[in-house]
């Protein structure tokens, strides 16, 4: 009886023991991640101004779901994901293998292509607002040589969406270029030499060894840029602000004109729940049908 | 095909250089010379006027006050609360771990960064608005901070910690002699990652400051190129874009090699 008294006491104790040691970092999780998570869902359901709030349902999820404007942004979110998440991820990968390899100025090559990594994504708008200047930008002087007229990259619906993507592919290929070396350092050498006794081709080599073996990397920087891709619209505040006519506009810029520009509290809720949910799904999908498919 | 492949990755690798080299050239370039023409990546005669202008016009000296305050305060509550949380998860046995662990795994999930609204009125409601513990406080907690040191944490030889208690160490001895010397790797990745990240953050301090004495380099830099958007002004715009870069890119040429190797353990899972 004793001993059992004795053992319950410490498992009490190592309880209490490990929540004070958690308690710090709980309470900023629940003032900035769980209770505005809920506040969200909550004041979703509402609308009108803080003070006088009315329940209105599932109204205003209707009326965002309806919103042509809305509509708008999430393609130009997906537009946005598709534009930047492949092409970055092959461009790492290809600068990954080739740069692994001891060579001279690889490692200068390298400082080249990471750089961008730790320039603050509004700085970088800076620099390519400048870049994509109509008739005076570094773009159109350079395209001026091959007789090219001058183009309004960002003023233009139709190219100011490719203009991003292209900088935003400049600024993440080489942070995901760090992730394939470390992953392509951990490949088993053997594999490698018995491929080439076997007189395997350098491209045979890729397909059937690098490639599904880097897939663990793929996964992981997949799953980076795609939240990424939702995540960071800095750059809109300083090139476009989402225009021309919403023609740049992603999700959580849209929250922040919402919220901060129009006041549309309500608005401003329903998108935050909707995003939530695109964030959760994205895990989702990684955990539950990615995770399962490449284990091998 | 080797040669070809070389050859395409240097061409990369000179356009991706491209950005920084011009931004730094224009911010040496005498107004006129940006809207006149000419060569773009050669100044005929430099000048620091940009500069002096840059800093003349905006309080850049109160920005990069504020950027520091903030980034360290950061940092050193997340490394407390970091430290504590991970000892908790790698070492200790108690009730409702993987629930918690669950909950905090939520935080990658759902980033401060995409919870801009209703962080303001938390903020709002404690009636923080506009300071910089506005700033920092939605980042004192960080899941990845904690998910990172509970990994290194679990490596540390648990006779260490044993033998540690054996001497009659006390929990907290033992974390600052056995486990947080044998983390420093980790300590100094999570801090660059940390530092960086913060330094370049912008959305939620441009919605919760909206004053000289709060507001951070980005935020104030967005300020300022806004108000000189038009080609004359580019001289300024790209000398103060380069002060606000410039301590990032020079800390990561001089420590390139532990950057390019804390960005790669932080995404370890």
């Amino acid at each position: 009886m004793t001993t059992k008294q004795r053992k319950l006491s410490t498992g009490a104790r190592n309880n209490l023991f490990a929540y004070g040691l958690l308690f710090p970092s709980f309470i900023f999780l629940s003032l900035f991640t769980f209770y505005p998570t809920l506040k969200s869902i909550q004041l979703s359901f509402y609308s009108g101004p803080m003070t006088r709030l009315q329940f209105s349902g599932l109204e205003q999820y209707k009326g965002v779901l309806e919103d042509e404007i809305f509509r708008k942004v999430i393609l130009n979110n997906i537009i946005f994901m598709i534009g930047t998440v492949p092409t970055s991820l092959f461009l790492a990968m290809y600068l990954a293998i080739w740069l692994n390899k001891k060579m001279a100025g690889s490692s200068l090559l390298r400082t080249s292509f990471f750089y961008p990594t730790i320039v603050p994504l509004i700085a970088v708008a800076n620099i390519w607002l400048f870049i994509y200047t109509p008739q005076y930008g570094l773009l159109d002087n350079f395209l001026h040589m091959f007789g090219r007229d001058d183009t309004n990259w960002l003023g233009d619906p139709n190219t100011v969406m490719i203009a991003m993507i292209v900088m935003i592919i400049w600024k993440d290929a080489g942070f995901f270029m760090i992730f394939y070396l470390a992953g392509l350092q951990n490949l088993p050498r053997d594999v490698y030499e018995a491929a080439e006794m076997e007189g395997a081709k350098p491209f045979q080599m890729f397909r059937h060894i690098t490639f599904p073996l880097l897939m663990p990397t793929t996964l992981f920087v997949m799953i980076v840029a795609i939240t990424n891709s939702f995540k960071n619209v800095d750059h809109l505040y300083i090139m476009t602000k989402g225009g021309p006519d919403n023609a740049s506009n992603l999700l959580l810029y849209h929250i922040y004109e919402a919220a901060f520009t129009n006041w549309d509290l309500g608005k401003a809720a329903v998108l935050t729940v909707i995003l939530i949910v695109i964030m959760l799904g994205i895990t989702a999908f990684n955990y539950l049908y990615l995770d399962r498919k490449i284990h091998y | 095909m080797k040669k070809l492949n070389y050859g395409i990755i240097i061409v990369l690798g000179i356009i991706s250089f491209i950005p920084l080299l011009w931004v730094f050239i224009t911010s040496f370039s005498p107004g006129n010379q940006v809207i006149n023409g000419g060569f773009p990546f050669w100044v005929s005669n430099p000048t620091l006027e940009n500069y002096v202008n840059a800093w003349k016009t905006a309080p850049f000296l109160q920005y990069y006050f504020n950027t520091f305050v903030i980034v360290s305060g950061v940092l050193i509550v997340q490394l407390v609360t970091v430290t504590l949380a991970a000892y908790a998860f790698a070492r200790v046995n108690f009730k409702g771990k993987n629930v918690l662990f669950i909950l905090f795994l939520l935080q990658l999930m759902i980033q401060p960064e995409i919870l801009l609204f209703p962080n303001y009125q938390v903020i709002s409601q404690l009636g923080l608005v506009n300071t910089k513990l506005a700033v920092m406080m939605p980042y004192w907690a960080s899941a990845f901070g904690v998910f990172l040191m509970r990994q290194t944490f679990k490596q540390v030889p648990y006779d260490l910690d044993e033998a540690a208690r054996m001497d009659g160490c006390k929990w907290y001895q033992t974390l600052w002699h056995v486990y947080i010397p044998s983390a420093k790797p980790t300590y100094i990745a999570f801090a660059l990652v940390s530092v960086s990240h913060h330094w370049s953050n912008f959305m939620w301090p441009l919605i919760i400051t909206d004053s000289v004495e709060s507001r951070p380099l980005t935020v104030g830099l967005a300020l300022f190129a806004q108000s000189y958007e038009t080609g004359a002004q580019w001289g300024m715009v790209a000398a103060g874009t380069v002060m606000v870069i410039m301590p990032l890119v020079l800390a990561f040429f001089l420590f390139q090699k532990q950057f390019v190797s804390s960005f790669m353990h932080s995404g370890i899972k």
